[in-house]
């Protein structure tokens, strides 16, 4: 925005500010997501160590100046592998979310706007997948497809598609009578530039609120994956694999390599759950809870 | 009511058929050529072809289709490559475990989130509202697997309040005789007081990791619905009325504020069938979880497409037994059925 | 304080404000009133006068937000405000009973509606369930439900909105209160039930004797079953007086164009008259003496001066200076306002 425009970046400022004075939860997840952007886009440069070299340090030793969150069994630098394994964990999500919103939104909104067989087919899928415990069926997807890391994200995808695709359809049946769209039709533009011009904008904002709660839930499904040997094969870093690794030492007492992985995949889950709350509060004050 | 339920059942039918048809989907998708797979590495082109045939690969999609229907009504899910052993009798053995851990992580997240969703609401403002909030917010950001072992590593090699975290009994006590499966009901009825108290031990940490994860939606529906119920009409009648506030409380609003918590249970027991895998893993419970997880390290695929529809068709079931409830609860979903 | 005889409710200078988060709410300013035995009472305002605030202050079932900054309320000689709790709790269905505006929202939607008026029974009587059973079913033939035994197991979305109405009358009288509180009881009801209703409520009042408040903006209702009107504006009591006389003879400015503001008997549409502006905002701090000062046409220097209810004649009271100034009653004024 430059200055041309003080007046909307004003209001977009009052707005943000009034939501982070409400909240400073929200103000923290923001500066949160922000950290943890910044790391997957520059991580390789911050990292201290080479993620992937042996022995850099000495095997099994607990965090220290020279390795703050200590080293695994090979010698490996934790906090390198924690800094490195962002990129792969967000990018696993966020693939996941975008091919799941993104399909799921259009043919919600499609099923919406057309009804008819389009419609009962779609929800009939839908009301398959979520005959599943998710979970499980992405860990019948990723074994049928094939244990990549493209079947993790494929496989999240699809056990996500059922939510973006209810809430499309949701808020395109409730607006496809309404005034404004018969006046659009009525001003001569076509069915689909209808959907596409006049009502899929209205679906954004839910789709947005849902994009943001689901991004938490994504990214714990992708490590549970590859906790239980799914997807990312070792020598990655990714923190699903990395606490696996570090679980058989933790009853021996070297904590510190499954929990560094484990708490900031926690935090980054956290945050994302944090702005999706903040995000609907904004959006949708109503569903507050 | 007996109508009700049958009806209910009936109407499962779609979501069943649906499950299957996603389950024989998954076991055409097997990468390669699934013939060549399960005739081995060794096989040759014949033993590959005698193998397709077998398996009736050969033939048409509907036909295969209705051959695995076939196939599974006769309760032959396949063989397990790893044990030998057909795949439903492993699953039903090791069902048991699993199914005990889940009704246990269920049953203590149950009995915590709905008393604190309760308070929460009917205090708003108050402490126990925020911590409600705090604990919601935070539960469903808790990777179970992680929990899991946080937990062992605090209550175990910490404080060696637990017992060490693997398997459902430790190595000195032996699993009392099969009845149920549930090691804690069959203990207690062969009045095997020590076997019990191991068994509870083993299944405390488990539990409570399963039970962190899902108390967090329970407790948000709970207070989220108590806090709408305590505002209809019909409770400012009842306290005009002067009924005792606990009446007012209890039977008028919780009653109420029970119907979207039920709707609440069907995701919380997809989370609760997904989750058990990962806290079977950690806690190396010899549950189907922890089965299907050494079948899929192993490649073995028959045992993981058993036990993907094992989970689909108890899922299915559950839903239906939550639907029941429903109608047990509101006349209004009894007329609709 | 001192108590009118023969008067069940004695409501006096009652003051209730509500902290809201956009500031405190002065729903009610100083309200007096008195219902005697036996006397319907009509309490009529447009919606936001704070005609619900004062029922529900009066039944001890505020808003949690609600607090009571002054006054008093007496019940048969009780002070109401002393102990609000469990006696408060005991009175409460037992000797005040109040019936609310949708009706099928207004009762539980999963309890059978005969165990909602046993619930009550058992409650405040302490008989067994059989014998609650039993006065339910009486109370259904009361209030002139068909086949009892039938509806008694009935949900409300079982039954139609005026059903509903004959079951809350009945939740509300089973325990033969001395005083009824009707708040719009015939709201969300179609015409021909409305009337079956307010028979049903005046009937059962007339025979037991039993003082009713009846909350309503339908002044052709108020008129109808009523002995006496009070006319609340912005959480004033504004005029009070017998139906007929206030009805003919409106003092105060607000009654008068409430008056005309409603429809009745042959005239056109085109002669009703619309009241200029709003309620003020309640959550002003500077609100003038007289709350109808900004909308009223009779507006002049004195009217800023403090104002309370003062009698006009034994029975008929007002608040309002020009009104006590005159002394005599207004006339309708000719210009018909029709723009708001």
């Amino acid at each position: 925005m430059s200055a041309h425009h003080p007046v909307p970046l004003a209001s977009t400022w009052h707005t943000l500010r009034y939501v982070f004075g409400e909240n400073p939860l929200s103000a923290f997840a923001a500066a949160l997501f922000a950290a943890f952007v910044l790391l997957a886009l520059i991580g390789p440069w911050l990292a201290p160590f080479d993620p992937l070299a042996s022995h850099v340090g000495e095997p099994l030793s607990s965090p220290s100046i020279s390795h703050w969150f200590g080293t695994d069994a090979l010698g490996r630098d934790i906090l390198s592998r924690v800094i490195v394994a962002t990129r792969l964990d967000l990018g696993i999500a966020i693939a996941a979310v975008a091919l799941s919103s993104i399909l799921g939104g259009l043919t919600g909104a499609f099923a919406g706007y057309f009804g008819g067989w389009f419609d009962r087919a779609s929800t009939r899928i839908s009301d398959t997948i979520m005959a599943f415990p998710l979970f499980v069926l992405a860990m019948g997807i990723v074994a049928a497809l094939g244990n990549t890391v493209a079947n993790i994200v494929i496989a999240t995808a699809i056990i996500n598609l059922p939510f973006y695709l209810r809430v499309a359809r949701a808020e395109v049946r409730v607006r496809r009578e309404a005034g404004f769209i018969e006046a659009a039709r009525l001003a001569g533009n076509g069915e689909l530039r209808v959907l596409f011009c006049h009502l899929v904008p209205n679906v954004m904002p839910p789709l947005m609120v849902q994009i943001s709660l689901n991004m938490g839930w994504a990214i714990l499904n992708a490590a549970g994956l590859s906790f239980i040997g799914l997807g990312v094969r070792p020598p990655e870093a990714e923190w699903g694999i990395m606490v696996a690794e570090g679980a058989q030492y933790i009853i021996s007492g070297e904590w510190w390599i499954a929990l560094f992985p484990g708490l900031v995949l926690m935090l980054a889950v956290f945050c994302f759950n944090l702005l999706g709350d903040s995000l609907r509060d904004l959006i949708d004050p109503r569903r507050r809870t | 009511m007996f109508q009700m339920i049958v009806k209910r059942l009936l109407g499962a039918l779609p979501a069943l058929f649906g499950v299957v048809i996603v389950t024989f989907v998954l076991t055409r998708a097997l990468p390669g050529d699934p013939a060549a797979y399960f005739a081995g590495p060794a096989g040759s082109q014949e033993a590959i072809e005698e193998v397709r045939a077998k398996l009736g690969l050969d033939r048409s999609l509907p036909e295969q289709f209705v051959l695995y229907l076939r196939d599974l009504a006769h309760g032959d899910w396949g063989n397990s490559l790893t044990t030998g052993q057909p795949v439903l009798t492993e699953l039903a053995e090791r069902l048991p475990a699993s199914l005990e851990l889940t009704l246990a992580g269920l049953v203590l997240a149950v009995v915590v989130a709905i008393p604190l969703g309760v308070l929460a609401a009917t205090r708003p403002g108050a402490w126990i509202d925020h911590l409600c909030r705090a604990i919601t917010t935070a539960g469903v950001s808790l990777p179970t697997f992680f929990t899991g072992l946080l937990l062992a590593y605090v209550f175990y090699f910490l404080l060696g309040w637990a017992p060490s975290p693997l398997g459902r009994l430790d190595p000195y006590t032996t699993a009392p005789e099969f009845i149920t499966g549930f090691y804690l009901i069959d203990s207690l009825v062969m009045g095997d007081g020590a076997t019990f108290v191991a068994a509870a031990k083993q299944l405390v940490l488990p539990a409570i990791t399963l039970a962190l994860f899902v108390l967090a939606p329970l407790a948000r529906m709970t207070r989220a619905s108590m806090l709408g119920v305590l505002s209809a009409d019909f409770i400012r009648t009842a306290r005009a009325s002067g009924l005792h506030p606990l009446k007012v409380l209890f039977v008028y609003a919780f009653r109420n504020a029970l119907l979207p918590v039920l709707t609440t249970l069907g995701m919380v027991f997809s989370f609760l069938l997904g989750s058990n895998v990962l806290v079977e893993k950690v806690f190396a419970w010899p549950g189907v979880g922890s089965f299907a997880i050494e079948a899929l390290v192993a490649s073995d695929y028959a045992p993981v497409q058993g036990f993907v529809l094992a989970m689909a068709l108890l899922y299915v079931l559950l839903n239906q037994l939550i639907d029941i409830a429903y109608g047990l609860v509101d006349p209004r979903a009894r007329l609709e059925s | 304080m001192s108590h009118t005889p023969d008067a069940l409710l004695e409501v006096a200078g009652l003051s209730v404000d509500f902290r809201t988060r956009s500031g405190t709410v002065h729903a009610l300013d100083k309200v007096s009133l008195t219902l005697a035995s036996g006397e319907t009472l009509g309490l009529v305002g447009e919606s936001g006068s704070g005609k619900s605030v004062l029922s529900f202050a009066i039944m001890g079932i505020q808003d949690a937000a609600a607090r009571i900054s002054a006054g008093s309320l007496h019940f048969a000689g009780q002070d109401l405000l002393a102990n609000r709790g469990k006696a408060m709790r005991t009175l409460r269905g037992r000797e005040l009973a109040m019936i609310f505006q949708n009706p099928r929202v207004a009762l539980n939607p999963i309890r059978q509606v005969g165990r909602q008026i046993a619930d009550v029974i058992s409650r405040h009587t302490g008989v067994h369930a059989a014998a609650c059973r039993e006065r339910a079913l009486q109370c259904l033939a009361e209030v002139r439900i068909p086949d009892p035994e039938r509806r008694y197991d009935a949900y409300p979305f079982e039954l139609s909105g005026g059903m509903c109405q004959r079951v809350m009358i009945a939740i509300a009288l089973a325990c033969k209160p001395r005083l009824l509180i009707a708040d719009e009881p015939t709201t969300g009801l179609d015409v021909t039930t409305q009337a079956a209703i307010m028979r049903l409520i005046h009937d059962l009042s007339a025979r037991r004797q039993m003082s009713t408040l009846l909350i309503t903006h339908d002044l052709s209702l108020a008129r109808a079953y009523c002995d006496r009107i009070a006319v609340m504006h912005a959480g004033h009591i504004v005029e009070v007086g017998p139906s007929a006389e206030l009805f003919a003879h409106p003092c105060h400015p607000y009654s008068e164009r409430l008056i005309a503001a409603t429809p009745h008997g042959a005239a056109a549409l085109s002669a009703l008259a619309s009241i200029p502006g709003n309620l003020p905002d309640l959550r002003r701090d500077d609100l003038p003496a007289c709350r109808f000062a900004e909308r009223c046409s009779r507006y002049g220097a004195s009217c800023d001066a403090a104002l309370e209810l003062r009698p006009l004649s034994a029975t008929h009271s007002v608040a309002c200076h020009r009104a006590l100034e005159d002394a005599i009653p207004l006339r309708l004024e000719t210009e018909h306002v029709t723009s708001a």
